[in-house]
């Protein structure tokens, strides 16, 4: 599919090094708005670093990276205004109320009171939660900590979501749950996902799919081209094709 | 992005530094015990070995627990900032410190109110410390008691610089243990905290030049000068010399391309 309109997400021949080992190698790849696209590798891929590079947390000379039109080195501030991240670790404050959680993420975020009020109670309502905004996160079980997770990640309603193997550690019901929600995300609200993840379970049909073996993308396309390309029939077969390597 | 929205995250950093610290209340009685176990017992004990002419700011001869408390302060501050560092180790472990980071603020400007929601904590530390001190009879004139609070917040910024410098180049947890050893111990025995410098200079002069170059017995002396209504200028410019040389040096160390966060990535 040709896409007419500008990425949300654009990353440009980006590479980044740890001393002499190469993390990433010349990644180029972009997100469309309401496209949900799965960023597979196994572990130590680079999905992490990759991450870490379009959150800023990290930088790196080559390469350069674009949110919504805005360069991530130049307007780095405004760039990070239009993402919503969830983190493969929690990031929740455990002895802090679920609502109080959330007034925090929006503070940063600069809403206002009754802004923030008005979002957290429709972002936690899609996900059934609401009731539940007074209770410490320590009392929330793992699928209903990343529920939240996901609700701050919306919460000042960005373009961009990215996911860092937000399922990891979850009951199969919980898993299936975020990864359907996410997913209507994309359908209802025209939001660009970027999933990180090495559990093909997780990957539709219609999803966009970017595999990373060892800092190198190793495929890109839709999830019929990647069982074309690999003459597989399944993606875990694919997955395994592409990322086999002599250890 | 506006005024508004740097106040609003500057509100949100530190409630949620406010929250943490109600909530762990073992904290805030280890801050409070720690200085009231030297006051009541090292001071109570010393009292009698320890005579001190009267130096400026006092102007008859005092007592020892009247010397120390200044310092004690000063102490409450110090491990006030170590602890803030330890936090943010611990955040950046934890995945807690990303969330603050990719928030769409300037790096310095988050460093920053995250270094003034800790100094608000230290200041109040030490105002319940100067409450229990007074019902001991440890008093300074009542003025002292406002005029102390800017001379807190500086050296409480100054002392919670330090400690987000020092956050910036510990990588994990386990390394915290030598920065206590390191900084924290040597910092308050080579200051005026616990003995003038007069009394250093009697035992050592290479003791004397490294008390009185200390950061901290600068922080003490504003401290302690406040106390007594007074204004130790040179105190005063050596703590905010200080403070804008560390928390510069802080602000380096989390910027992504030049620091510390440059070289610790992929140790995730």
């Amino acid at each position: 599919m040709i896409q007419s309109i500008a990425p949300v997400l654009s990353v440009q021949n980006i590479s980044l090094a740890y001393g002499e080992k190469l993390a990433l190698d010349n990644v180029s790849f972009s997100v469309h708005s309401g496209e949900c696209r799965i960023l597979l590798g196994p572990n130590g891929a680079g999905k992490s670093s990759l991450f870490s590079l379009i959150t800023r947390l990290y930088d790196t000379r080559q390469g350069s990276i674009d949110i919504a039109g805005l360069n991530l080195k130049r307007h780095s501030s405004k760039a990070l205004g239009r993402l919503g991240v969830v983190f493969q670790q929690p990031t929740l404050d455990m002895d802090l109320s679920v609502e109080r959680n959330l007034f925090y993420h929006a503070d940063l975020h600069g809403l206002g009171r009754k802004q923030a009020k008005d979002r957290i109670q429709e972002e936690l309502e899609r996900q059934a939660m609401f009731e539940r905004r007074h209770e410490k996160v320590r009392q929330l079980n793992g699928g209903h900590r990343r529920r939240v997770e996901i609700a701050r990640a919306l919460l000042h309603k960005p373009d961009l979501l990215l996911l860092d193997e937000p399922t990891v550690g979850l009951d199969m019901p919980s898993r299936k749950a975020i990864v359907e929600y996410v997913h209507q995300l994309t359908a209802d609200h025209k939001i660009a996902v970027l999933w990180a993840t090495h559990l093909v379970d997780e990957i539709f049909e219609t999803d966009q799919l970017i595999v990373l073996h060892k800092g190198t993308i190793r495929f890109q396309g839709s999830v019929p081209q990647l069982l074309d390309t690999t003459a597989t029939s399944s993606v875990a077969s694919a997955f395994q094709h592409l990322t086999k390597e002599v250890r | 992005m506006n005024l508004l929205h740097y106040l609003r995250a500057l509100r949100g950093i530190a409630t949620r530094e406010l929250l943490r610290f109600v909530h762990q209340r073992e904290r805030f009685i280890s801050a409070l015990v720690r200085p009231l176990v030297w006051l009541f017992i090292f001071a109570a004990g010393f009292r009698s070995t320890l005579g001190l002419s009267p130096i400026p700011p006092y102007e008859t001869y005092i007592l020892y627990e009247e010397y120390i408390t200044p310092g004690l302060i000063g102490m409450i501050q110090l491990f006030n900032g170590m602890q803030s560092s330890l936090s943010m180790v611990y955040d950046r472990e934890m995945g807690n410190m990303r969330t603050l980071l990719i928030s769409p603020l300037p790096r310095w400007f988050l460093l920053v109110a995250k270094l003034l929601a800790g100094t608000l904590v230290s200041i109040l530390q030490a105002y319940a410390f100067l409450l229990v001190a007074w019902v001991y009879d440890v008093r300074t004139p009542l003025e002292g008691y406002l005029d102390l609070l800017p001379a807190l917040l500086l050296s409480g910024l100054m002392l919670g610089a330090l400690g987000l410098l020092l956050s910036s180049f510990i990588e994990q947890l386990e390394n915290f243990a030598g920065v206590m050893n390191f900084v924290i111990f040597p910092m308050f025995f080579m200051s005026t905290a616990l003995y003038p410098l007069w009394k250093l200079q009697e035992s050592s002069d290479l003791l004397h030049t490294l008390a009185e170059y200390n950061p901290f017995s600068q922080a003490v002396e504003l401290i302690r000068f406040a106390l007594y209504g007074q204004f130790n200028i040179y105190a005063c410019v050596y703590t905010l010399s200080s403070l804008i040389l560390f928390l510069s040096a802080a602000v380096i160390g989390y910027n992504p391309s030049k620091g510390m966060m440059q070289k610790k990535g992929g140790k995730q």
